[in-house]
C-alpha cells in the first residue's frame, strides 16, 4: 500500500506546505509586520532536534540507557547563561555578524584568514551531521519501502542522492529566494518553528501509540524491562559512565550555541533581545517532551523484536508498522522529515553564507576581473547557491564513505566536538582583551588537527577507507600516539577523550599565544568593543577611530554592486532620514557613512570582506594602536568622570546636610547663650535694683528715719554680697564650662573633706536649729581629685539642705561609703522634697527649687550645676534621689583610680 | 482720695524699696508676690495703676498683663511693666499686649516717680 510514489508525494506536498509557510513569514516581514514572536524563536531553537533526535536517542537509549539526556541536558544549562548568549546577540547586532565565522574574525581584527579557518573547520566538522540526516531519511525510507516494492526508481538513482537533490533545490529555493542577500531570514525561521512543532506531534503520537496501543502503559513497560536482566540495566545511572556524562553534557551545552545553524538561529536571526527570557524555559520544556517516550519506545522496541534482528535507529517506524498502523508510520515519517530537513537548511545556508563571504569572496575580490561587474548581488547569491549543492554533496559522500560505520548517536558527536573547539575563541573574545588573533588562530588549528586525529580519521578508519594503524599502534607505531589513547590516555570514550585533548590543546594555544603577541589597532579596538558591548555605544566609537577620505559615489557604488541598486537606495534613504537629510545624495562622506556602508556590506559578505571592500575605496589614514586604545578608553574615562561627579555632588549634598546641621546646632547655641546672658543679666539686676532704689532713697532724704536707714543699708549691703557671690559663680561657672578653671588633683581622704565642710557650716545649722549628722566609716579609699573643688561641692549641698529644711525639726545626714570602684558620699534632708521633675530641672543654671516667695531660697541657681561640673571631671556623677514630702537624698561619686595609675 | 497703686514682685527687697518710694509719695499701696496673687489683689483693692514685674513664679507678668487687659472692667487700670531684661523685644511685647509703660530694673527711683504721677495726673 505504501508505494514509493505515494511517500515521494507525500514528501513534496509536506515540503510545499513548509514553503508557504516561509514565504508567508518573509512577506510579512518584508510589510513590516513580523511574525517572529517569543514562541516562534523558541521553538525555532528545537532546531537542534534533527533526525538524530526523532530516530537516534532512540538508539542510543538501547545501549546507554537514560545517557541519551545528557545531549539534551546541557543546551538546557547553556540557555540558563542568559548573560552569555545576551552578549553574543547584542554583538552580533551592533556588528552586523553574519555567521559564528563572521563573529570570530570580525572579533580578532576582521581577519579574513580567521574567518576561512571558521569556515573550513565548520564545513568539515558539520559535514558529517548533514550526512547523518541523509543517513536517517535514507533508513526510513528503506523501511517503509521495505513494506512495499523496493525497486521503483531506476537503478541508477539511489534514494539518498535523490533526497540530497531535493534538499539541495528545497534549501536553494528557500534560503536563497531574496536577491538581497542580508543576514536574517524570517520566513526560514518561522518554516523551522512549524517543523518544530510537527516533529514533536509526530513523536508524541507514536510514543502515546506504543506505550498505551502496544504495551500496558508506562508502568507495565517499565515492570516487564525491570524483570530482564539486561533490560533492567539501561533504566539504571550508570556511575562508572560519569565521565562520559560530563564531557557529553559539556559538548551538547556547546553545541547548542556553537553549531552554525544553533548561532545563525539564536543569535543571527533573534530579531528581539527579549525574546531569549522565553526561551530559556520554553525550549527546555520542548527537550523534555520531545525525550519522554524515548526510554518507553527503546524498552518497547526491544521487548518487541526481542529474538529478532533489529535497528535500534527505525523502532519509531517498525513499532507502528509491526502493529499495522501505517498512517501513523507515515506521520512519523514526515516527522523525521521535518527534523531533518529544518536541520539541513539551516545548516546548509548558515555554511554556504560562511563559504560565500568567507571562503569564496575573499578569493573574487582579488580577481581583477571581478572588480568590472556592476551588481555583485546576484553573483552572490549563484556563490552561495552553488554551495549548498556542494555541501550536500559533501554530506553524501561522506554518507557514502562512512555513514555504515556509526550509529546515528556517533556521526553527531563528532560534529559536536568540531564545534566546540570555537568556545576558547568565542568565549576568549567576549571576555578576555587579550586574546589575540594568533592565539585564535593558534588554538584553532591545534584543536582542529587533535579532532581530525582522534575521531575524524579514526571514523573513517573503522569504514576500511584508510587504515587503521594509527588507531591500533599509534602513528609511526609510537604508542603514545594511539588515535584514541593519546598519550597513554585510555579508559575513556573516544568522544571524551578527543575533547579532553583537543580542547585542553585548544585553550592552552589560544591562552599561551595570545599573551605572547600583540594586536594591532583594528584588532584591540575590536577586542574592546566586543568585551565591553554594554559600555560601547557603536556608532559613536566606530565613527571615532575612523579617520580618511571617502568619495560619496564611491561607496554609494560599492553598495549597489553588493546590495543591488534597488536595496542599496532603499538602505541609503533610511540612514540619511535617521540623520535627517531628505535625500541621501546630499549626505556628507564622513565617517559616519563610511561606518554605515560598512555595516550594510557586512550583513552581506561579512565583516573581513566588508573591510577590505570598504578600505578599497576610501582613503583610511592609518590609526595607531596607542590612538585607538586611547579613544576608546576615553569613553571609559568619561563614565568614570561622571561616575566621579555623581560621587561629588553626593559628597556635596551630604557636607551640606552636615553643614546645615553644625549651622542648626550653632544657632541653637547662640540662643542658649542669648538666654543665659539675658538670664544673666536679670539675675545681676535684681540686686542692683534693690541697691539703687534704696541707696537713691537715702541720698535724697536725709530725714529719713534711723530704723528705716539701717534696715535699708542691711538690705543694701546683703544684696552687694549676693551680687558679688554671683558674680564669683558666674566667672567660675564660666571657667568650668571653658575648661580653663585650674585643678590641684592629689590624693584626697574624702572623710576630712566631709568633716571639714560640716564643721564649717556648723554654725549656720546650729544658728537656724537644723541637725547635722556625719556616717563616716572606718577607713576609706584615697581618691584622686582636688581637694578644695570637692569642699566646694560638699558645702554647696549642705547649705542646700539647710536651706530648705525648716528650722527646729529640720535634719539633715551625711553619709560617707566606699566599695572597689567609688566613695560615694550622700547628704540626705527631711525638707519638702522634689518632684520628679525638679530632680533634673534644679541642675539646670538658675533653676531654683521652691517656688513661692516665702521659701524663695537664697542663692544663684548655680551650685548645682557647678558641683555637678566639678564632679563629672573627676568621673563620678552627682544625682539626687527624691519625692515630694519624703525629703532629698542628694548622692555623689567619685571613682577610685585603676590599678595602673595607682602605680 | 489718695491714688491706688499695686506693687507686684517677688523680689522682697524690690518690694521694700517700691512700698516705701510710693507710701512716701502719698499714694495707698497693696503688695503681692506673684501673679495669681495680683489678679486677686487687682480685685479686691481696685488699684489705679500697678507696678508689675515681668519674671515671677505661677503667673508671668506678660500673662497677668494679658489676663487684665482681656477684662473690660479693667480698662482704666495703668500697668508699668517693670523688668530686669532690658531687651527691646521684651520692651515691644510689653506694649504690644497693653502695658501703658515699660520701665527697666535697675530705675531712678525720681523718673519711676515722675512717670507714675504724671499717668494718674497728679503732676
Amino acid at each position: 500500500m505504501l508505494s514509493g510514489w505515494f511517500i515521494l508525494l507525500l514528501s513534496t506536498a509536506y515540503l510545499a506546505i513548509l514553503f508557504a509557510v516561509a514565504r508567508f513569514g518573509d512577506a510579512r516581514a518584508d510589510a513590516g509586520k513580523s511574525i517572529i514572536s517569543a514562541n516562534v524563536y523558541a521553538l525555532s531553537l528545537a532546531v537542534y532536534c534533527t533526525s538524530w533526535t526523532f530516530y537516534g536517542s532512540v538508539g542510543r537509549a538501547t545501549s546507554g540507557g537514560l545517557s541519551f539526556l545528557t545531549i539534551y541536558i546541557g543546551p538546557t544549562l547553556m540557555l540558563l547563561m542568559t548573560g552569555v548568549i545576551l552578549k553574543m546577540i547584542r554583538i552580533s547586532k551592533v556588528h552586523r555578524i553574519t555567521s559564528i565565522a563572521d563573529f570570530i574574525a570580525s572579533r580578532y581584527g576582521k581577519s579574513q584568514l580567521l574567518a576561512g579557518l571558521v569556515t573550513v573547520i565548520a564545513v568539515i566538522g558539520v559535514v558529517p551531521y548533514i550526512a547523518l540526516q541523509l543517513k536517517a531519511i535514507s533508513a526510513s525510507l528503506n523501511v517503509l519501502l521495505l513494506e512495499s516494492d523496493a525497486d521503483f526508481l531506476p537503478w541508477w538513482l539511489d534514494s539518498t542522492f535523490l533526497i540530497a537533490g531535493l534538499l539541495a533545490v528545497f534549501t536553494i529555493l528557500f534560503g536563497t529566494r531574496h536577491l538581497d542577500a542580508t543576514e536574517r531570514h524570517e520566513g526560514m525561521v518561522a518554516a523551522v518553528a512549524f517543523e518544530s512543532v510537527v516533529k514533536l506531534l509526530a513523536f508524541l503520537a507514536v510514543g502515546l501509540f506504543v506505550t498505551y496501543g502496544m504495551f500496558g502503559g508506562l508502568s507495565d513497560l517499565f515492570q516487564r524491562a525491570a524483570a530482564s536482566p539486561e533490560l533492567g540495566r539501561l533504566l539504571q545511572l550508570d556511575s562508572a559512565r560519569a565521565g562520559t556524562w560530563t564531557a557529553m553534557i559539556l559538548l551538547s551545552g556547546l553545541a547548542i550555541i556553537f553549531l552554525p545553524r544553533q548561532f545563525q538561529i539564536i543569535v543571527v536571526e533573534n530579531v528581539n533581545e527579549s525574546h531569549l527570557k522565553r526561551a530559556v524555559w520554553l525550549f527546555p520544556l520542548y527537550l523534555l517532551l520531545i525525550n519522554i517516550f524515548v526510554l518507553p519506545l527503546a524498552l518497547g522496541g526491544l521487548l518487541h523484536f526481542q529474538g529478532q534482528p533489529f535497528n535500534a535507529d527505525t523502532f519509531v517506524l517498525t513499532l507502528p508498522l509491526a502493529r499495522g498502523a501505517e498512517a501513523l508510520a507515515l506521520l512519523v515519517f514526515i516527522g523525521g522529515l521535518s527534523a531533518a530537513t529544518g536541520m539541513v537548511i539551516v545548516e546548509t545556508i548558515a555554511l554556504s553564507t560562511m563559504v560565500c563571504n568567507d571562503l569564496v569572496m575573499p578569493w573574487l575580490l582579488r580577481s581583477s576581473r571581478f572588480g568590472a561587474s556592476k551588481d555583485l548581488s546576484k553573483l552572490l547569491i549563484g556563490i552561495r547557491r552553488v554551495a549548498i549543492t556542494l555541501i550536500l554533496l559533501l554530506g553524501y559522500i561522506y554518507f557514502r564513505a562512512a555513514g555504515e560505520a556509526y550509529a546515528l548517536v556517533g556521526i553527531g558527536l563528532i560534529s559536536f566536538a568540531a564545534v566546540a573547539q570555537f568556545a576558547p575563541a568565542m568565549f576568549g573574545g567576549m571576555y578576555w582583551k587579550q586574546g589575540t588573533r594568533a592565539g585564535a588562530v593558534a588554538g584553532l588549528l591545534g584543536g582542529f588537527a587533535v579532532w581530525l586525529y582522534t575521531l575524524l580519521l579514526p571514523s573513517f578508519a573503522r569504514s576500511g577507507w584508510i587504515g587503521n594503524g594509527f588507531v591500533e599502534h599509534g602513528l609511526f607505531g609510537i604508542a603514545e600516539l594511539k588515535a584514541q589513547a593519546l598519550f597513554g590516555l585510555s579508559g575513556l570514550d573516544e568522544i571524551s577523550h578527543s575533547l579532553w585533548w583537543s580542547l585542553l590543546i585548544n585553550l592552552g594555544l589560544y591562552i599561551v599565544v595570545s599573551l605572547n603577541s600583540r594586536p594591532d589597532a583594528v584588532e584591540a579596538g575590536q577586542a574592546e568593543r566586543f568585551v565591553d558591548i554594554f559600555r560601547h555605544s557603536a556608532q559613536e566609537t566606530d565613527t571615532r577611530i575612523w579617520r580618511g577620505h571617502a568619495s560619496m559615489g564611491e561607496l554609494v557604488s560599492l553598495l549597489e554592486r553588493f546590495l543591488g541598486p534597488a536595496r542599496a537606495h532603499q538602505q541609503l534613504g533610511i540612514f540619511a532620514s535617521e540623520r535627517g537629510t531628505a535625500d541621501w545624495r546630499k549626505l556628507p562622506a564622513d565617517a559616519d557613512l563610511v561606518h554605515f556602508a560598512e555595516a550594510q556590506l557586512a550583513g552581506a559578505i561579512g565583516s573581513a570582506s566588508a573591510r577590505v571592500m570598504v578600505a578599497s575605496v576610501a582613503q583610511e589614514e592609518e590609526i595607531g594602536l596607542e590612538e585607538v586604545l586611547d579613544i576608546l578608553d576615553e569613553a571609559t574615562q568619561v563614565r568614570a568622570y561622571s561616575r566621579e561627579l555623581e560621587a561629588k555632588s553626593q559628597e556635596l549634598e551630604t557636607a551640606t546636610t552636615e553643614l546645615r546641621a553644625v549651622n542648626e546646632r550653632l544657632r541653637e547655641l547662640d540662643k542658649m547663650k542669648d538666654d543665659f546672658i539675658s538670664t544673666v543679666t536679670h539675675e545681676l539686676r535684681t540686686p542692683l535694683t534693690s541697691i539703687r532704689a534704696l541707696s537713691e532713697m537715702l541720698h535724697e532724704d536725709p530725714k529719713l528715719e534711723l530704723s528705716d536707714r539701717k534696715r535699708f543699708l542691711g538690705i543694701i549691703v546683703s544684696e552687694t554680697e549676693r551680687l558679688t557671690r554671683l558674680i564669683n559663680q558666674i566667672l567660675d561657672m564660666a571657667k568650668l564650662e571653658s575648661g580653663r578653671a585650674e585643678w590641684t588633683t592629689s590624693e584626697v581622704d574624702v572623710r576630712d573633706v566631709v568633716r571639714e565642710s560640716m564643721d564649717s557650716l556648723g554654725q549656720l545649722f546650729r544658728e537656724k536649729g537644723v541637725t547635722l549628722t556625719g556616717e563616716l566609716p572606718e577607713t576609706c579609699p584615697l581618691v584622686m581629685a582636688d581637694r578644695d573643688r570637692l569642699t566646694q561641692v560638699m558645702i554647696n549641698l549642705l547649705s542646700n539642705a539647710v536651706k530648705f529644711v525648716s528650722g527646729e525639726t529640720g535634719k539633715v545626714h551625711v553619709r560617707l561609703s566606699a566599695d572597689d570602684e567609688r566613695v560615694r558620699i550622700e547628704v540626705a534632708d527631711n525638707g519638702p522634697g522634689l518632684t520628679a521633675d525638679e530632680c533634673t530641672v534644679i541642675f539646670e543654671k538658675f533653676r531654683q527649687g521652691g517656688n513661692t516667695m516665702t521659701d524663695k531660697p537664697q542663692g544663684t541657681g548655680l551650685g548645682l550645676p557647678i558641683s555637678r561640673q566639678i564632679v563629672e571631671y573627676f568621673g563620678g556623677n552627682l544625682w539626687v534621689e527624691s519625692e515630694p514630702g519624703a525629703g532629698a537624698n542628694f548622692i555623689f561619686t567619685v571613682p577610685l583610680p585603676g590599678p595602673e595609675e595607682q602605680q | 482720695m489718695a491714688h491706688k497703686i499695686l506693687i507686684v514682685d517677688d523680689e522682697p527687697n524690690i518690694v521694700i524699696s517700691l512700698e516705701f518710694l510710693m507710701k512716701k509719695e502719698g499714694f495707698e499701696i497693696a503688695v503681692a508676690t506673684d501673679g495669681e496673687e495680683a489678679l486677686a489683689k487687682v480685685a479686691s483693692f481696685g488699684p489705679d495703676l500697678m507696678l508689675l514685674d515681668v519674671m515671677m513664679p505661677k503667673k508671668s507678668g506678660f500673662e497677668v498683663c494679658e489676663a487684665l487687659r482681656a477684662d473690660p472692667a479693667n480698662a482704666g487700670l495703668q500697668i508699668v511693666m517693670l523688668t530686669a531684661k532690658g531687651r527691646d523685644t521684651e520692651v515691644a511685647k510689653g506694649l504690644a499686649i497693653g502695658a501703658d509703660a515699660y520701665v527697666t530694673k535697675p530705675f531712678s527711683t525720681k523718673e519711676l516717680v515722675a512717670k507714675v504721677k504724671s499717668m494718674l495726673g497728679v503732676a
